[in-house]
Order: structure tokens, then C-alpha cells, then sequence
């Protein structure tokens, strides 16, 4: 009996100790929350929109991946945007602007009493700020991982170890702002589009240290500016990210320029699942999400979700590496390939609705697309004796493909490997296939010439032709290894050439002409589709316009 | 009774350092990398190489590691590149610790109060249809995995009870305080904060608790019936004890030993399966960290949550050994 009353005094005791730490925590543990109780979530101006990934951070320009471009697309604007709906630019920070004749000095008219989320006005020093900002990045700010759309799109910076596209930028007066370039690019001014050219307030760059990133073991910091204080022109501000519970809110931004938002709140869920996000849009945890995965749409559909299908603005093609196989750098053998694969059956059988084959390497919306290339219809027997011509019937190829993965121009990689070495194998020709996980060897394999033949594709950023075309053969130093070709590095001139083109019908002449001729005499690898991505939202949800550049302004969206 | 915990501290920093050795050639022996993983598809072989010279991952693999080693020594175990772009590992892991503490507490509970007193009711009706009716269950428990019967859980009971199935909270502008959201949410007085946040353990403590339940029961029912059958029982009973004392101090007590020890063991179990649960569930804790740093090849985050794993596993090994003491006077004495 005495040692069960010593037993239970220490369990009092412990309960005791217990609730005096409770009660000495709570006391330290105020709410922030205030009196303010619209917090509860349930509010009707709140949008949910389940996200695959954290963002990076929020500052754009650094940003390389669709997470934060989706969520900097609603707190920023850039000098021009998109057309809802469309690939083609249009005006938005700035009214109206202007080329010189050679294409090298651009006129922006500014649009007048707009001011950053911190209050800072937006005129022309504002504009040439952030194009300083962006040429006169240091250190870790000039690696192409951190600064990918700018190398991709500028090319070098002020250090000069590379040569820039841009030279510099005056305020003419207030709202007027001139750039001036060191070429005519096709790609200029469509790029300021991109979220990664927003205008960002100066005042805000600079308190809060936006240019410091450093590289660190191996990772890189960012400053405070990226992590907590981005600072726009656009309908939402941000709010906060709570991630220990994996969301981000963004808020209204009252003085917003344009239409007001109608939402209070738009919150972004990082769900990164599949499943879960699918599931949590089922049980009305979120209001809609990025990407379903095309065998889902149906389903989706009968759920009484809307699926709401992008104008397809990728291509997926069959990519040949001529440093493989020596065969393959004839002609005759490439063109085979593209006789011996079926893309109608393929299209037809692994992907989603909406999918065309991919004739030519860019969709119909980017300018410079050509109607009348030479087109590839599916004929084993002529891929046969093409092969026999060569002196090729005994090829063998090692076909790449990758796990781990899902690209919105190739929903099944493994489905689609299966299809088409199935065609292949019809035309006689031997497939050894290799797979690797997309991030653990795929595309480094890719890229240092290992395989034969690979399975690869593109989304592209601007209607320009050059971000598609000149992005895979602007060099012949790229993975088809075109350069083994004479015609390889005529090409890549060809190339540079049509970019620097200023007027713009001309240009598109040109690209055509590329076009015509990549399909006919250089096939440096095989266009197989262009396949439209989805988001999907519940029936109620108000105001997206999917577009083709996943462009989504979440602005104008309304619930019930 | 000090030294031996000093000594089994020792042995754990041993473990510790030859782990770090061990996960950090291994991350690194695996294809692809984070310079595949950053890029994307938009990497060429050229901005990959400059990307990896940058991070120091083109220098020889024992350079890198007494780089780390330097940089652990002043608490920088590197900054994530892949789960939380440019956040410090210790703080993501301080950040998502509690989530997986607070689930895997919320799932051994329910396997503890669950599974005991079943356990106890059916040793003490050996045979009858209770008794084969829990063993079969636990059984089920035991062979239905956990993805699938998350799954299930999340179509049948998120949509018909109006459960949530991702995340761990509404985002609801609750206090932060000690990153345990009901915790948190009792602190400061959120009472609408504690509850969602409860709500949201709900279904994947479910999920992770079946196994662990199923095992602490078959166990307690097999000690229960071990004890029941010994000398003191009967003779507890004999000088007439109360049926309550009877069980509580000398059946549940002595029985109790195995348990404590299978449930310290499923803790570590647990921390497994919470990889897979938090996955499904969308709930933000190391686990959801793990599996993303895999499919990102994010090394610090890997680094950094493998040797936590590792630690917590052997540090509640020998709190349970600990324990044995507290339970087991005899050992105490030894």
C-alpha cells in the first residue's frame, strides 16, 4: 500500500509539473491573429489552388521552375504580357513601344499611376532599375542555374564574360523608358513577358538585399527580398509562407492598377502527390489543380470537374544523336526512323485529347511555322528499303528513355518507349533499350551523346521561333550532335541570322524557309507531337483562360 | 546505471559518424544529381559542369566530405536544393519534425489504447469469438499495406465525412508557437486551430497506427496470457486481492515489459512508415521531406534526415532499455 501511495504522489506530482509548464507556455504564447476572426478559411473569397512543388522562392528573376513562375505571375507584371489565351504579346506595364529601324533601340510608353505593393511609383527609373538589376548581377548571380531565363534570353552580364544582349536603358522622361540593345532579336520585346522580367520596386530590391546569393556548400541562399519581401505591381500581394504547413497566401492588393481582384485570399496548397492532389480536389480541400494527368480527365470530367485543356505549346520528338551510331549520320537512315514510327497511332493511343503530330518541330501558333513540309506518313516499307539503301538493314540503336518522370508533352515515357520501339522493331531495326531516372542520369546522358536514340521534348516560353528551333540546334554543339553533319553548323547560322532579322515579316519568311529545310534536308531528329496540358477546377470556379504559356492571371477568378 | 548510459552514448556517436560517411558516398555514387535535378530539361552538359563546379561537386568525394564534416562542426549541414530551394536543412528539419512527431504520437496512441485493452479482454477470454475475432483483425491490420488502406481511407472516408485528406491545417492564419499544431492551437486559445488541425491528424494516423496497433496487441495477448498462468497470479488471487488489483498490479505490470519494448521498436517502425503515409497525405513532416529529396537528388536534405533517422532510432533503443529499469526494479538493481 505505501509504495502504490508513493507511486500515485508521483504521478500527481508529474500531472502537477505537467500543467505549470502548459500553463507557464501559454503565457508566453499569444495569438497573432488579433481580433480580426475572417481568418477562417471558409471565407467565400478564398481560392485553393493545389501546387505539385514549393516554389523556389519568390523572386522571379532567379526563379527557373513553373512552382514560383505560377505564384510570381499573380504579385507581378512585366513591361508587356500575353494575350489571355495566346503566345502573343501584349501591353501591360507599358501602353504602347516602339523599335528603331534596326531593331537595336526600343521606346516604351509607360503606363502612368501604378505603384509597387510598398508604395513606390513605378515610372521610367523604376524600368531601368530592373534592367540593371538583371545586367549587373555578381557572383552566384551570374550562374546559369540561378539566372537561367536571363543567360537563356541575354546571354552574358556586366562582367563581360560573356556578350550581353542588352547595352542600356534611359529615362527619357517619366513614362517613357529606351532600351538599347547590342542585336536585333526576334525573341525582344516578347520575353518581358516572362515572369522572370517583372518590375520589381527598387525601393524594396534595396532594403532588402535582393542581389545577394551566394553559393554555399552546395546550394545556394538567397536574400530576404526572395524569401519574404517580393514586391510588385500586381493583384495580389504577398502574404505569407507558413511552411511547416506548406502553404502560401497571397492577398489582395487593394491599389491594385487594374480590375480589382473579387478574391480576398489566394492560397496555394503544396500537394506533392499526384493522387493526393486529385483526392484533396474530390473532398474540396483545394479548388483546383495544375497538370492532371491525362487518364484522369474523364474520370475528372464525369466528377463534375471542369478540365480545362491548354492550346498545346510543346512538342515531344525522337530525338537522333548522330554521334552515336555512325549510321545515323545519314540522311537516308533518318528518314527511316521517321517512316517506320506510326505518330498517328501513337497520338491516337497514349495521349490526351486535343494531341496533333508534331510535323515540324513548332506548333501552328509560333510564328514562322511552315504548311508545307515534307511530311513523314507511317510506311514500313519504304522505311525498309531506305534502310537497305543505306547499307543499314542490320541497325541496332540504343533507345533511351526516362523513368521517374512525367512532362506535359509526355504524360507515359514508358508507354510511349513501348510504342514506338515496337514500331521500329516492325521496320527491322534492333532496339536495345536504356532506361534511367530523368534526374539520375537520363539527361546528362542525353546531353553527353550516349544514346543512339532518345525520347525528349520542349515547352516553349515565347511565340518566337528561336526559343524553339534555336534553342535545340543554335548551336552545333548540342545533343544530336548536328555538328558531326556538314550541314550542322549552316544551320546554326541560319539561325542566328533569321533571329537578328528586325522586320518582322521578313523574318518569319526565313524561319519558314528553316523550317522546310530541317524537315526535308537535315531531319537532325523526329517531330512526333505536340500535346495539350490541363488544369483542372471545381465547376464553380469563374475566370481562368488556360494558356498555351501556362500564363494563368488568378485576378479575375471568381467562386460560385 | 550513469555509465551505461555514457557508454551507449559513445556507441551512438560512433554510429553517427560512420553513417555520415556511408550516406554521403552513397548519395553521391547515385546517377543524375542536383545539377540534373535544378536544370531540368533546359540544362545543357556545359551549364550542368559550371552548376557542379559552383557547388564544389566536381572536387574528389573525401574533399567534399571534410568540407561537410567542417561546415557540421559550426552547425551548417547545408542549405536544400530540391525539397525547400535555399532553405537550411536544420531548419527544414526543425520546421518538420513536429509534424511527424505529432502524427506518429497521435498514431501510437491510438495503437496503445486500442490495442492494450484488447489485448488484455482477449487473453482473458482465450478461445472465445472476441479473442478470434481480434487475432483476425490484427491480423488484417498486420497484411493490409499502408498506401493502399491510405487510399482507401482518403476516397471512402475524406469525401463521406468530410475529413481532410492533405496537409496539415487549413490555412487558417493560425499562431505559430511550438510547430506542434495542436499544441499550438490549445497555447494561444485557436480552439478553431487545435480542432482542424486534430481533424487533419485523423485519417493518416489511421493509416499509420494499423500496424503498430496489430503488433501491440498480439503482443500484449500473448503476455497477458504468459502472465496469467504463473505462481504469484495464482497466488494473488488465492489471498483474496481484488480482481482490480490483481490486474493491474500484478498481471498488467509484469506483462507490460514486452510491450514497452515492441512499442520502442514500433516508434522506429513508425518513422518508416511515416514516409509513405506523410507522402500520400500531403503532410508536411520529415518523411514528406525524404521522399522528396529522393526524387530531387537534394543531398543535404538527405544527408541531414537520414542520420536523424538514424539517431532518433537508436536513442529510442536505448530509452527503452532505460525504461526496463523503471519498470523492472530487478534490472534496476543489476
Amino acid at each position: 500500500m505505501l509504495q502504490s501511495r508513493t507511486a500515485r504522489r508521483r504521478w500527481l506530482a508529474a500531472i502537477g509539473l505537467v500543467s505549470v509548464s502548459a500553463l507557464a507556455l501559454s503565457a508566453c504564447a499569444q495569438s497573432d491573429r488579433g481580433t480580426d476572426s475572417s481568418g477562417s478559411g471558409k471565407v467565400g473569397g478564398t481560392f485553393t489552388f493545389g501546387a505539385a512543388g514549393a516554389p523556389k522562392l519568390f523572386d522571379p528573376f532567379y526563379a527557373t521552375d513553373g512552382e514560383t513562375f505560377r505564384v510570381a505571375r499573380q504579385m507581378f507584371n512585366g513591361l508587356t504580357t500575353f494575350k489571355p489565351g495566346t503566345a502573343e504579346p501584349a501591353p501591360e506595364l507599358a501602353e504602347s513601344w516602339s523599335p528603331s529601324s534596326d531593331g537595336l533601340t526600343w521606346t516604351f510608353k509607360l503606363r502612368q499611376n501604378v505603384k509597387f505593393h510598398d508604395g513606390t511609383p513605378f515610372n521610367a527609373e523604376a524600368v531601368c532599375a530592373n534592367f540593371d538589376r538583371w545586367y549587373n548581377q555578381k557572383g552566384a548571380g551570374t550562374s546559369d542555374a540561378v539566372s537561367q531565363y536571363y543567360v537563356d534570353n541575354f546571354g552574358g552580364f556586366a562582367d563581360g564574360a560573356k556578350p550581353s544582349l542588352y547595352k542600356s536603358c534611359s529615362a527619357k522622361d517619366a513614362n517613357t523608358a529606351e532600351v538599347v540593345l547590342t542585336s536585333s532579336t526576334s525573341k525582344f520585346p516578347d520575353i518581358l513577358g516572362l515572369p522572370s522580367f517583372s518590375m520589381q520596386s527598387p525601393t524594396a530590391l534595396k532594403q532588402y538585399d535582393a542581389d545577394n546569393v551566394q553559393a554555399q556548400g552546395d546550394s545556394f541562399t538567397f536574400p530576404a527580398y526572395a524569401t519574404d519581401h517580393p514586391t510588385g505591381t500586381g493583384p495580389f500581394k504577398f502574404g505569407s509562407y507558413d511552411k511547416a504547413n506548406n502553404t502560401i497566401e497571397l492577398v489582395r492588393n487593394d491599389d491594385y492598377w487594374g480590375e480589382k481582384t473579387k478574391l480576398d485570399k489566394l492560397v496555394f496548397r503544396i500537394i506533392p502527390d499526384e493522387t493526393a492532389r486529385k483526392q484533396a480536389l474530390k473532398s474540396g480541400d483545394i479548388d483546383g489543380y495544375d497538370f492532371p494527368a491525362a487518364a484522369d480527365w474523364e474520370g475528372l470530367k464525369k466528377d463534375g470537374f471542369n478540365v480545362q485543356i491548354r492550346p498545346a505549346f510543346n512538342v515531344m520528338y525522337f530525338g537522333i544523336n548522330q554521334a552515336g551510331n555512325p549510321k545515323l549520320q545519314d540522311l537516308k537512315v533518318r528518314q527511316a526512323l521517321a517512316y517506320a514510327i506510326n505518330r498517328e497511332q501513337l497520338v491516337k493511343s497514349q495521349l490526351p485529347e486535343g494531341a496533333k503530330v508534331a510535323d515540324e518541330f513548332i506548333p501552328e501558333t509560333v510564328g514562322g511555322y511552315a504548311k508545307d513540309v515534307t511530311k513523314y506518313e507511317y510506311n514500313v516499307d519504304k522505311a525498309k528499303s531506305l534502310l537497305a539503301e543505306a547499307g543499314a538493314s542490320d541497325l541496332t540503336l540504343k533507345f533511351y528513355w526516362p523513368s521517374e518522370v512525367t512532362r506535359p508533352y509526355m504524360p507515359s515515357p514508358k508507354d510511349i518507349f513501348g510504342a514506338i520501339s515496337g514500331d521500329l522493331e516492325k521496320a527491322g531495326i534492333k532496339v536495345e533499350a536504356i532506361t534511367k531516372p530523368w534526374n539520375g542520369g537520363y539527361l546528362t546522358d542525353v546531353d553527353q551523346h550516349v544514346p543512339d536514340v532518345f525520347l525528349l521534348g520542349w515547352t516553349g516560353d515565347t511565340g518566337s521561333a528561336d526559343n524553339w528551333i534555336g534553342t535545340f540546334f543554335g548551336n552545333p554543339e548540342n545533343r544530336f550532335s548536328t555538328g558531326k553533319s556538314p550541314w550542322g553548323a549552316t544551320l546554326a547560322a541560319d539561325l542566328k541570322k533569321a533571329d537578328s532579322t528586325p522586320d518582322r515579316d521578313a523574318r518569319l519568311k526565313v524561319y519558314e524557309g528553316i523550317n522546310k529545310q530541317i524537315m526535308s534536308e537535315y531531319l537532325p531528329a523526329i517531330p512526333i507531337s505536340h500535346s495539350p496540358p490541363a488544369l483542372v477546377v471545381k465547376s464553380d470556379v469563374k475566370g481562368i483562360v488556360p494558356s498555351p504559356l501556362t500564363d494563368e492571371k488568378f485576378g479575375p477568378v471568381s467562386k460560385g | 546505471m550513469l555509465r551505461y548510459t555514457v557508454r551507449r552514448l559513445i556507441q551512438l556517436l560512433g554510429v553517427v559518424l560512420v553513417l555520415s560517411l556511408l550516406v554521403f558516398a552513397w548519395l553521391r555514387a547515385l546517377p543524375g544529381g542536383p545539377a540534373s535535378a535544378l536544370l531540368g530539361d533546359r540544362g545543357t552538359d556545359e551549364s550542368r559542369a559550371a552548376l557542379n563546379k559552383q557547388l564544389g561537386l566536381d572536387q574528389p568525394i573525401f574533399i567534399q566530405y571534410f568540407k561537410f564534416l567542417g561546415r557540421a562542426l559550426t552547425g551548417d549541414f547545408g542549405n536544400s536544393t530540391g525539397v525547400q530551394p535555399g532553405d537550411s536543412v536544420v531548419d527544414i528539419f526543425v520546421q518538420r519534425f513536429p509534424a511527424t512527431i505529432e502524427l506518429s504520437v497521435f498514431a501510437i496512441i491510438l495503437a496503445v489504447i486500442v490495442g492494450i485493452p484488447l489485448g488484455y479482454v482477449a487473453a482473458k477470454r482465450r478461445g472465445t469469438w472476441f479473442d478470434n475475432l481480434s487475432v483476425g483483425g490484427s491480423l488484417i491490420g498486420v497484411a493490409v499495406p499502408v498506401f493502399f488502406l491510405a487510399f482507401v481511407l482518403k476516397e471512402v472516408l475524406a469525401s463521406k465525412l468530410g475529413l481532410p485528406s492533405v496537409g496539415r491545417q487549413d490555412a487558417i492564419g493560425a499562431t505559430r508557437v511550438t510547430g506542434f499544431f495542436v499544441l499550438d492551437g490549445i497555447l494561444t486559445q485557436e480552439w478553431d486551430a487545435a480542432w482542424n488541425a486534430l481533424k487533419h491528424l485523423f485519417l493518416p494516423a489511421i493509416a499509420l497506427a494499423t500496424i503498430p496497433f496489430a503488433v501491440v496487441f498480439r503482443i500484449t495477448r500473448a503476455a497477458v496470457l504468459d502472465v496469467m498462468d504463473e505462481d504469484y497470479v495464482r497466488t494473488a488471487e488465492a489471498k483474496g486481492l481484488t480482481a482490480q488489483v490483481v490486474r493491474s498490479r500484478h498481471v498488467l505490470r509484469n506483462a507490460m515489459l514486452p510491450v514497452v519494448t515492441t512499442i520502442g521498436l514500433q516508434i522506429g517502425a513508425l518513422l518508416a512508415g511515416a514516409v509513405l503515409t506523410e507522402k500520400v497525405f500531403a503532410f508536411s513532416g520529415v518523411g514528406e521531406a525524404l521522399a522528396l529529396g529522393f526524387e530531387r537528388r537534394d543531398y543535404p536534405v538527405l544527408q541531414m534526415l537520414i542520420m536523424v533517422a538514424a539517431v532518433v532510432y537508436v536513442v529510442v533503443n536505448l530509452l527503452v532499455d532505460l525504461s526496463y529499469a523503471l519498470i523492472d526494479p530487478r534490472i534496476r538493481t543489476r
